[in-house]
């Protein structure tokens, strides 16, 4: 069976490569194979940041175009360039709060509206669970709790291999101990969303 | 996962771990007492692993000055019969080449890996060498693994060879490897010495004419054994699969190749080669005479490919080989598995369904890297431009070094007009100065400073150059994640060390025009960097403020930045000369974002109506209701 597989885009600093880890863990904890694939160095100084997951068998860490099973778009903008990787049967996890490429004022063309990019990803995927993570994070108690969020609402996602227990002491065993009472709830409230 | 389970973890226990991580637990399991590295991505992480871990498990380790000093540390390790292992990035073995060549003549006594990280695509480099090539250039031994468990169990097999053949070994990994997660299945810790005797032998460690024949004659009997031997290597490996077609493939170009084979059951044999030189020449020999067609599936340069056209032709076979030079494959760039499977089909005359691949319809903007808000660098270039500016200075060229400087090639800063290798804005710096009249102003960053800065710069004061070297001195090496350097109170293992002085070097090195600024205070250093430019000598200018990412915190206080919406004219000039991240246009005037300002106040010093300031965060929240 094609191992299940998880796309995760977005930029520098938003908790990403930690989230991928979190889940790949978790897969490990259950038996199952995994492989992933991160991009460090001059990826992280704001520009975009991707990571590959593959629970399942499979030898290569990277998503083949037209075959991810599931992108977790961390920004609206990263879900666009992250197209390639999906197809019709791909499911969306989707972030709404953009963040500006610091030379968006120079860039040939302007950051596409909001109900664009999200009537773009809807009528290209399974389905698009499109969330104000950055919102629902600082509610939670800290804005970088939004990765949580995301996991949370991946979740919901039918086929997710996951369960929530596994990914609740993964996330234990991966994240400060001080903050795992806001990250819990990020991750509760992520999940409630769609649930 | 902790970290510390790299060190902590028991035999048979499962890490999920990144190949840089595995190749930490492959020293630790081998018994490695002395590592040196030079960071440089994609090898990095092993440093900042090893620096955390090292001192609980009896390991010496440093952050060398440079590659070459590193190879040095650990080969006279290894000659003492201590094991040793060296890492860097591809471009670093360039570095450590010199005393690489050397090394395998004398060999060393315990072993001693050199672990050299390829960048296929260039994520993070300035070129797209094949360190294989120097498997072949200095003969030694090569390993190269497809994935951390390979990254892990490969090194513990190089320690062997090694120490069984008393040559240094070559493992090359490449990004895709170094940067793959996956699980690894922990072994035992070797016990090994941590202090040798170095038993004098000249005949064998001193080089010189009369002894170097000799050795050299030697080297190339112990790489004709070594090969003969490794032919039954395990680390060569037939997935066979009954067909008469064929693919040689090894590293990540091997996990496609497998991929595809596997999901869509294809009647293809695979080769993996594992152990790459000298190249298994029976085994592959006997592999092509099983099949009639070959397609070889490898990352950068057709080495194996030529490798396998020399047997074919030495053995006359008759069959056909694909890759590379017929164009079944690309030349240059990394491998993706879309290409390896299209290749593969195309090669083999095998159905393809090809899948629609979907993109957005409408053009995305393009999101570049950038220097952090509150980087010093951009200060620093602002006071560079606004210096040349009141000097009425044209043409200036700006040599630059291997940094996050580097992004200063972007506009508005325009600060990077040349750029080679690792120090070579202050030897390029001498070029110019003699064979133009244009200004010359060249940017290094502190550890580079002290990798390649230095012979350099005294060059340039002993030929009376002219020109003004920026020494952008952030307290850390910060485009590889923040390791230390001999300019910090703090070595390897984690204990307080001497700290190294950059102006004392300049100093002595002579320079009679050296000043020492905080790029923040822009007034003060856009006044200094005109003295230096008209300086008639070599001009060095510190510029001294730690990387933002430091562990430390933007200003304190209960302020934050803001522009006063009745001085703003929406002039733009913040966002044309300073482009700060945390600046953006709002409407009808710009806009500060508390979430990414750092505070540095640049853009408070530069604004010509002097609109924006601090303000106080609790002044807002008394006036709402």
């Amino acid at each position: 069976m094609k191992a299940y597989s998880i796309y995760i885009s977005g930029v520098g600093g938003q908790g990403i490569i930690k989230t991928s880890v979190v889940i790949g863990e978790a897969a490990m904890k259950t038996g199952q194979e995994v492989v992933m694939s991160e991009i460090h160095g001059m990826a992280q100084r704001g520009g975009g940041v991707s990571t590959e997951l593959k629970i399942g068998h499979a030898h290569s860490s990277i998503i083949a175009d037209g075959t991810g099973d599931l992108l977790i778009a961390f920004e609206p903008l990263e879900a666009l360039r992250a197209l390639p990787k999906t197809s019709k049967n791909t499911h969306v996890v989707m972030n709404t709060s953009k963040i500006l490429p610091f030379n968006i004022q120079a860039s040939e063309h302007p950051y596409p509206p909001l109900e664009d990019i999200l009537k773009e990803m809807n009528s290209k995927s399974k389905d698009v669970k499109a969330l104000d993570a950055v919102k629902i994070a600082t509610q939670a108690g800290h804005i970088l709790s939004m990765n949580m969020v995301m996991l949370g609402a991946a979740l919901t996602v039918p086929g997710f291999p996951l369960d929530k227990e596994t990914l609740l002491d993964s996330m234990k065993a991966n994240l400060p101990e001080r903050t795992i009472p806001i990250n819990t709830r990020a991750f509760e409230e992520g999940f409630a969303t769609f649930r | 996962m902790n970290l510390k389970d790299i060190l902590k973890g028991e035999e048979d226990d499962l890490l999920f771990l990144l190949g840089n991580e595995a190749a930490v637990r492959g020293a630790i399991e081998a018994g490695v007492k002395v590592a040196a590295t030079y960071p440089g991505t994609p090898s990095s992480e092993i440093g900042d692993v090893l620096h955390l871990l090292a001192r609980e498990a009896g390991i010496y380790f440093e952050f060398s000055i440079n590659e070459k000093v590193a190879l040095e540390v650990a080969a006279a390790a290894a000659s003492s019969g201590v094991r040793s292992f060296t890492f860097m990035k591809h471009v670093g073995l360039n570095v450590a080449s010199d005393s690489l060549m050397s090394a395998v003549y004398t060999g060393v006594r315990a072993g001693m890996v050199i672990l050299t990280a390829d960048d296929p695509s260039m994520f993070s480099s300035q070129n797209e060498q094949d360190s294989r090539h120097y498997a072949r250039l200095a003969n030694l031994p090569m390993l190269e693994p497809s994935n951390p468990q390979e990254v892990k169990d490969f090194i513990l097999e190089a320690f062997q060879i090694s120490e069984a053949y008393q040559i240094p070994v070559l493992l090359r990994t490449t990004t895709r490897v170094s940067h793959m997660r996956g699980i690894v299945k922990l072994g035992s810790i070797e016990e090994k010495p941590d202090k040798g005797f170095f038993k004098k032998d000249p005949e064998r460690f001193v080089p010189v004419p009369a002894t170097a024949r000799v050795m050299h004659r030697k080297l190339v009997d112990k790489m004709e054994r070594l090969g003969h031997a490794m032919e039954d290597s395990a680390l060569n490996v037939e997935y066979a699969q009954n067909g008469n077609l064929g693919i040689i493939t090894g590293s990540s170009a091997y996990n496609y190749c497998r991929d595809v084979v596997e999901e869509e059951e294809l009647p293809v044999n695979i080769l993996k080669i594992g152990f790459s030189h000298p190249f298994p020449e029976k085994k592959v020999l006997k592999f092509l005479q099983g099949v009639d067609r070959v397609l070889v599936a490898e990352e950068v340069d057709p080495i194996m490919e030529k490798e396998i056209l020399v047997i074919i032709g030495k053995y006359g076979l008759k069959l056909e080989v694909n890759g590379k030079l017929d164009a079944s494959l690309p030349m240059i760039y990394e491998y993706t598995p879309d290409i390896v499977c299209e290749s593969i089909h195309n090669v083999f005359g095998l159905k393809n369904e090809k899948l629609m691949i979907q993109e957005s319809d409408q053009p995305i903007p393009n999101r570049p890297p950038t220097l952090c808000p509150g980087c010093p660098h951009r200060a620093a270039y602002y006071g560079v431009n606004k210096a040349a500016e009141n000097l009425g200075l044209a043409d200036m060229i700006h040599p630059t070094d291997i940094g996050c400087y580097t992004l200063g090639v972007e506009a508005p800063y325009w600060s990077a007009d040349y750029l080679l290798s690792m120090g070579s804005s202050i030897g390029t710096s001498c070029g110019f100065s003699k064979a133009t009249t244009q200004p010359v102003v060249s940017f290094i960053g502190d550890s580079t400073f002290f990798h390649a800065g230095i012979p350099p710069l005294i060059n340039a004061v002993h030929n009376k150059n002219r020109f003004v070297l920026v020494i952008l001195d952030n307290r850390t090496t910060a485009m590889t994640g923040g390791q230390p350097h001999p300019g910090l109170p703090v070595d390897g293992l984690g204990n307080e060390a001497p700290e190294i002085s950059i102006p004392a070097i300049v100093q002595a090195v002579g320079v009679e025009y050296m000043r020492i600024i905080n790029p923040l205070n822009i007034k003060k250093s856009v006044k200094i960097f005109q003295e230096a430019l008209e300086h008639p000598g070599v001009a060095v200018v510190i510029s001294k403020h730690p990387c933002v990412l430091l562990k430390t915190r933007p200003r304190q206080g209960a302020t934050q930045l803001v522009v006063d919406s009745q001085k703003c004219d929406d002039c733009g000039e913040c966002l044309s000369t300073l482009a700060c991240p945390a600046l953006y246009q709002g409407e009808g005037q710009v806009k500060i974002d508390p979430q990414l300002c750092h505070k540095c106040n640049v853009c408070v010093q530069i604004c010509p109506q002097g609109a924006i300031k601090g303000e106080r965060l609790d002044k807002d929240r008394e006036e709402k209701p």
